[in-house]
């Protein structure tokens, strides 16, 4: 049995907690939250071990892993902590608010060989790790733009008091939501490059952003735009879906399918007809153990599990997680961005060299000189 | 219990193949008055019980068939709590605390017992679920409901927290206070009878996906059909057609040749497909004489190999 110890009992917190003490190779040893009420009812009530100091229940706990489930803000210390202990270390995401911690951390994990995964949940559902699997097989050919997209209903008015309404503290959409749509483009197409055009804008938050709009850039020339939105009523509950665009086709996921149109059909170890085929959340979803809102969460539990037992890599390291921090770190720089005025444009001569086709059109007069 | 029961996913945007399908329900249906379209025709046709979560709109269904008594004569609702998409949200809104202090009917009680850090006796947390099951009962007020449901979010969540004392004071309070049986709708059969019977709940109506494909059927298939085979409860047939995945004679084909199942829930936005369906159900379940179930059930644990 591999023995677990769970800090942070927010919404993530009690659904981690519920998964795990449902787990047949894991045992919860012990869970650690700031708020004793919830402690006390839990314990009373499931008879689980419980603490308010998190280095208490590591040094009392003899414990395998660690969850991390608490405000971004915590991430770092915690998840230090834990390696330090020598434990396997399960992250929410977002990672790590800073980079230079963030990589320090993966470095640790590395060093001490300790099993690391972070909480990017989509990276399990059945149609998003069918897209990669035919994207992998470049069905599409090769990609040359992409559109990541997250809406939901989180902040719908001014209000909230919890740590995802402060900037400080690791909240806002970009964090909170973007991140899940930024991870899939990771997974999906690779780190884009660069990023520009970044419109980070509040609707009803005073301290955070409540939605989010980027251009990515890709070494290869391809492109992707990045839209998350959390203010977002029309959708009963978070929504996330990529769309890709490629020289055979054309491929639109979300949790429920995976809609493909194809130019050629493609035929081989995966064979898909020429125009549209639809692979359903039932044909790519196997069944859990035990499920609660979804065959991720429980999927990436068991995924740490068999990795602490030597038996798979997680798919969704501290590394790929960094990966999507570093992601939001240039967006966040890239935020204030630059404007041109569409007045002044008719009140100026014409300058060369303006943006993307500008650059084009300079690099081929050069070339022609 | 009516052996076929009308579900609401299709009202509320709730589809597990297409968000764009759900889309397109959730605008057709934005209006109550088209809810209640198609419920008069699943009640033409002969279904007489509407399976249907407390969502906020589910309210206003209830006016209706309140104000219409000889319209819905022996028209039952069984309500399943709570919405949960609403104390979810809230969680993340408000955290945890506070989501249950926004729904506690009694908000004074709630801050005081928080604010005191007052550790709390069992008498008190089974009185704050009564509130909150009161609270979601409400609505219902005056309307048949012969069976009351804990929704899948809440049950699943209890099962795996090990809080299995909530299932007991779940179906004492439903029983005592609303003349009902309980209901458990969960997505973990085994597992959730197991429960059951460790908190002495006898004979227990559970609601969990029974379909095919074992879509959605955690542990898989064979320990479903065992389960239903082999223990002691009343099991209600959800995602029959795992979101249209099956065909409907094949998939209401694989239910009612299980003699135990005694119910089936199905959603569907159309009189014809209400119809066909309805008709579909009623013309399976009488022509496999029970003897032919009866077999069938055993040569399923045979194949099981149980």
């Amino acid at each position: 049995m591999i023995r677990a110890g769970l800090i942070g009992l927010g919404k993530m917190g009690l659904s981690h907690q519920a998964i795990l003490n449902a787990h047949p190779d894991i045992e919860l040893a012990a869970i650690c939250d700031s708020s004793n009420y919830v402690l006390d009812v839990l314990s009373k009530y499931t008879g689980v071990k419980t603490y308010s100091d998190y280095r208490k229940m590591i040094e009392e706990c003899a414990l395998d892993c660690l969850v991390v489930a608490t405000p971004s803000r915590f991430h770092a210390e915690m998840v230090r902590d834990a390696l330090d202990s020598n434990l396997h270390v399960f992250c929410e995401k977002p990672f790590c608010l800073d980079l230079q911690e963030g990589q320090a951390l993966v470095d640790l994990a590395q060093a001490r060989g300790r099993v690391n995964q972070v909480g990017y949940h989509f990276r399990h559902v059945g149609a998003f790790t069918e897209a990669k699997r035919l994207l992998d097989a470049k069905v599409l050919g090769t990609v040359h733009h992409l559109r990541a997209e997250a809406y939901g209903p989180v902040v719908l008015r001014p209000a909230g008091s919890t740590w995802r309404a402060s900037k400080k503290e690791g909240g806002g959409c970009l964090y909170d939501y973007a991140s899940h749509a930024i991870d899939l483009v990771n997974m999906l197409k690779g780190v884009p490059e660069a990023v520009g055009g970044v419109v980070l804008n509040r609707v009803f938050s005073r301290d955070v952003e409540d939605e989010v709009y980027a251009t990515l850039y890709f070494d290869d020339g391809a492109t992707g735009q990045l839209e998350a939105n959390w203010s977002d009523e029309s959708q009963r509950k978070m929504s996330t879906r990529i769309t890709l665009w490629g020289t055979n086709g054309h491929m639109a996921v979300d949790r429920q399918e995976c809609r493909i149109y194809l130019r050629n059909a493609v035929n081989g170890p995966i064979s898909l007809p020429q125009g549209w085929s639809v692979r359903y959340t039932t044909d790519v979803t196997e069944p859990v153990w035990y499920y609660l809102r979804g065959e991720e969460y429980s999927r990436q539990i068991d995924e740490f599990a068999r990795a602490i037992q030597g038996q798979c890599e997680p798919s969704s390291s501290f590394a790929t997680a960094l990966d999507a921090d570093r992601v939001i770190e240039a967006m966040l720089v890239a935020a204030p961005g630059q404007k041109f005025s569409v007045r002044s444009q008719t009140e100026q001569p014409r300058s060369s060299g303006r943006g993307l086709f500008g650059s084009v059109r300079k690099t081929l007069k050069q070339s022609w000189v | 219990m009516q052996r076929i029961l009308f579900g609401d996913n299709q009202f509320f945007g709730v589809n597990h193949m297409s968000e764009e399908k759900a889309r397109a329900q959730s605008m057709r249906f934005q209006r109550t008055e088209a809810i209640i379209e198609v419920l008069d025709a699943a009640y033409d046709e002969g279904i007489r019980v509407f399976m249907c979560t407390t969502h906020e709109r589910v309210r206003e269904i209830c006016d209706h068939v309140r104000a219409n008594p000889t319209r819905y004569e022996g028209f039952e609702f069984y309500p399943c709590m709570p919405y949960a998409h609403k104390y979810a949200n809230a969680v993340t809104e408000h955290g945890l605390l506070g989501a249950l202090k926004t729904y506690m009917p009694e908000q004074g009680m709630f801050d005081a017992m928080v604010k005191g850090g007052m550790s709390l006796a069992k008498k008190e947390v089974e009185g704050i679920a009564q509130l909150l099951i009161d609270a979601e009962m409400k609505m219902f007020a005056g309307l048949k409901t012969p069976v009351v449901f804990l929704q899948n979010v809440v049950t699943d969540l209890l099962l795996g927290l090990g809080f299995k004392d909530a299932f007991r004071m779940f179906a004492d309070h439903v029983t005592r206070r609303y003349g009902a049986e309980p209901g458990f709708i969960t997505m973990n059969l085994p597992m959730l009878l197991d429960a059951l019977d460790d908190v002495g709940i006898d004979n227990p109506i559970v609601c969990s996906n029974i379909n095919k494909i074992g879509f959605r059927m955690s542990g898989g298939l064979d320990i479903y059909e065992h389960c239903i085979a082999t223990r002691r409860f009343r099991p209600i047939a959800m995602s029959v057609f795992a979101s249209g995945a099956i065909p409907a004679r094949e998939a209401l084909d694989y239910v009612c040749a299980q003699p135990q199942i005694e119910s089936i829930v199905f959603g569907a936005s159309s009189r014809q497909n209400i119809a066909q369906t309805k008709r579909l159900i009623d013309e399976l379940s009488t022509s496999i004489s029970m003897a032919t179930r009866t077999t069938h059930a055993r040569e399923n644990l045979l194949q099981v190999g149980l």
